[in-house]
């Protein structure tokens, strides 16, 4: 493996483009940052840190989707699921950060596209979903598992849109546009599956050890005990 | 120090509790970054594979054809963890995986630090304001 790159790189897309998506991602950080302040207290500051991080290892874990193509964790629905859709989207943007100015992974003049994509889109398409599904489907961890995954598929192909868009806007290459759309909503619904298996897993886990730390779960948790499949302390307390 | 309404939710827990959660999951990510890391496939993943459609590509390298990825320019950082190892180390395993501890440290430094800096302080502006409302 002599080059991993997972993200945008420099040079594919023109510099009115990248320069326009990098002031986009900075407005949107800020508005991020103040609407998150308001739910960020003493616990959920280190449990954002740690979906940071957690994020950060699980991209690294390419997995193969179709013959020579993987596909990694992107992490949005991960992020909204846990701690919300603002600190979500913080989440994401740092670990893309990092990535870009430590790792070399993705360009620093790509990262306002990046972050467009991955942290702003992809979480935003994450959140939406995961709001509505929990209001249809049963409050169970079936319910969740189920929420996860479909979200997730979503935002990973959401994501990949984005990528469309800006190419459609201000790619420098001569590649036909239909084509590249279609290869990345392809590829990217299978990459999706990954996601969704990832983010499912990940969430129901911690919805079984800490429920009270799934923010997605604050002002609806899970029914209570009796049912199949539901959690037992919720209402109980204590337990875990 | 009191503790916002909605802890009540999950019951009272000790401060510890969450302490070890949060242990366990960084260290959960340390090994997936330090370790599983090394059986993560090395196929390009979509958007690099998308970026090489209709370009031939041999040992890495793009020979013919045209595609997105000819328009790709240097990495501007690059530095002694580029592409996910340590410069110099010459074990690719305990490259990647060095690189990968190295990389969930600091991305949980940086996004620890950074929210634990900008949480809200519970009830002071609340209690300060109503105090001013009286005065």
């Amino acid at each position: 493996m002599e080059h991993l790159a997972l993200h945008i790189s420099n040079g594919i897309l023109n510099t009115p483009v990248w320069v326009g998506f990098m002031a986009v991602a900075a407005i949107a950080l800020v508005i991020c940052v103040q609407r998150g302040r308001r739910d960020l207290d003493d616990r959920l500051a280190p449990m954002a840190g740690l979906v940071a991080a957690f994020i950060f290892a699980v991209q690294m874990l390419n997995f193969p989707v179709l013959p020579g193509v993987s596909g990694h964790l992107l992490g949005g629905t991960l992020a909204a699921l846990l701690v919300g859709p603002w600190l979500g989207a913080v989440c994401v943007s740092i670990v893309l950060i990092v990535q870009a100015l430590v790792f070399a992974d993705g360009g620093v003049t790509a990262l306002g596209l990046n972050i467009t994509n991955m942290a702003l889109l992809g979480t935003a398409a994450g959140y939406l979903l995961i709001a509505a599904l929990l209001r249809i489907l049963p409050r169970t961890l079936t319910g969740l598992a189920v929420t996860s995954f479909v979200a997730s598929v979503v935002s990973v192909v959401v994501a990949a849109l984005g990528f469309v868009v800006q190419y459609a806007l201000g790619g420098t290459t001569d590649v036909s546009l239909g084509g590249v759309a279609a290869a990345m909503v392809g590829v990217h619904l299978a990459i999706g599956v990954g996601e969704g298996l990832i983010t499912a897993a990940t969430v129901v886990t911690v919805a079984r050890v800490r429920p009270d730390l799934v923010y997605a779960l604050r002002r609806a948790p899970l029914a209570p005990a009796g049912q199949p499949g539901s959690i037992t302390s919720v209402s109980a307390g204590g337990a875990a | 120090m009191t503790d916002s309404p909605h802890q009540g939710v999950g019951g009272h827990r000790p401060r510890a509790k969450l302490r070890a959660f949060l242990l366990a999951g960084l260290l959960l990510s340390l090994l997936l970054a330090g370790v599983v890391s090394n059986f993560a496939s090395s196929q390009p993943d979509g958007l690099e594979r998308v970026s090489q459609d209709g370009c031939t590509v041999e040992n890495e390298e793009i020979v013919g054809g045209e595609c997105i990825a000819q328009a790709e320019r240097e990495h501007e950082v690059g530095g002694p963890l580029a592409d996910y190892g340590i410069s110099g180390i010459d074990n690719s395993f305990l490259s990647t995986g060095l690189a990968g501890v190295l990389g969930v440290l600091l991305t949980a430094a940086v996004a620890g630090g950074l929210f634990w800096l900008v949480r809200r302080r519970d009830g002071s502006p609340e209690r300060s304001g109503v105090t001013g409302a009286r005065s």
